[in-house]
């Protein structure tokens, strides 16, 4: 038995890295789990992409949930992101909001303009300091807000239809479910 | 010729001085004693960007964001774990190098403490048990001696 437990230890370790191996490729290590699901969203005063001297804010949003997506004319995975978007945006129910980090108004309207639009509304933060409280640090990340301004999901990195499917849609249904 | 190697050092070192300098933004201390807090404070604190390097040597775009908030907050009057408080509020525990002992973070804490007292158990173990067997043991190797290489490692 003793002369086993070099063994034994050996197989422990193994299992170890194997499990690690496996962790690591189901879990996005560089995923920051946001502390802001379930609490208030922030609050947030934006212009209009394209009408700048128009805003919107936290107030204004309030009464039915939202899908805020983050995203950037300079963000390649945006662009992955993007026909997912187009594809899908309005099967969700809900209105997408585009929140345009970051950026340069003229590129994100050329940008928007040649892969198209998909959101309803677009607001811009070019400093990025609403993004700060939002807890943003790339793009393309996604909040779900309900009718309360509770943040109820947050995606981080680009939707894909799976991700669609088998999160963000059972989310909204769940939103939509608890409405009166 | 020989001054080609001394000259190519010379503008390395003048390059690396420059990447040094960019990676710091001129902000606008009141003092030297602020300054030095808000280095110390902001090698303290994650970039989530690039999520090896800290707030205060990183070249990320979002790091410089932070660098100006920490340092608007410093201005503002607000103590160190309040701004530590208000990005960790925002950006969850993982914005902070140093892990906060919690629920959580026993066993990355205290873990290694562990292992080390699981292998100093083992070491106490193996020792006496090879000490009770020592005579028997010296006695068999003898009437054995020649016959048997393979006594091994024994646990």
């Amino acid at each position: 038995m003793s002369r086993l437990a070099p063994f034994f230890g050996f197989m422990l370790l193994v299992a170890l890295f194997g499990f690690g191996i496996w962790w690591n490729t189901r879990h996005d290590q560089r995923e920051v789990p946001s502390p802001l699901i379930g609490k208030p969203a922030p609050e947030f005063v934006l212009p209009l992409l394209d009408d700048p001297a128009r805003t919107v804010s936290k107030a204004s949003m309030l009464g039915k949930p939202y899908l805020v997506n983050v995203f950037a004319s300079w963000c390649i995975a945006c662009g992955e992101e993007h026909p997912v978007l187009m594809a899908e945006g309005r099967t969700l129910g809900i209105p997408v909001v585009g929140y345009d980090y970051k950026d340069a108004p003229e590129d994100a309207k050329a940008w928007l303009a040649r892969h198209g639009n998909p959101y309803d509304m677009v607001i811009a933060d070019r400093e990025g300091r609403t993004a700060i409280d939002f807890g943003v640090y790339g793009a393309p990340e996604s909040f779900l807000i309900d009718a309360k301004g509770v943040i109820r999901y947050k995606r981080i990195g680009p939707f894909t239809p799976e991700v669609i499917a088998s999160e963000l849609k059972p989310a909204i249904a769940a939103l939509q479910k608890e409405a009166p | 010729m020989r001054m080609l190697p001394r000259l190519l050092l010379a503008a390395t070192l003048a390059f690396a001085g420059l990447a040094a300098a960019q990676a710091i933004d001129p902000l606008p201390f009141k003092d030297h004693a602020q300054e030095v807090r808000f280095q110390k404070l902001t090698a303290q604190l994650r970039c989530l960007v690039c999520q090896n390097e800290n707030l205060a040597d990183s070249n990320a775009d979002l790091a410089r964001d932070l660098r100006h908030e920490v340092f608007g907050l410093m201005q503002s009057g607000k103590s160190d774990d309040e701004i530590k408080q208000y990005l960790v509020d925002r950006y969850s525990d993982f914005v902070l190098y140093d892990p906060p002992v919690q629920g959580n973070t026993l066993l990355l804490w205290f873990g290694p403490l562990l292992i080390l007292l699981a292998g100093a158990a083992t070491v106490a173990v193996t020792v006496r048990r090879r000490n009770r067997g020592t005579t028997p043991a010296a006695v068999d190797s003898k009437l054995l001696d020649g016959a048997s290489n393979d006594r091994g490692d024994d646990w």
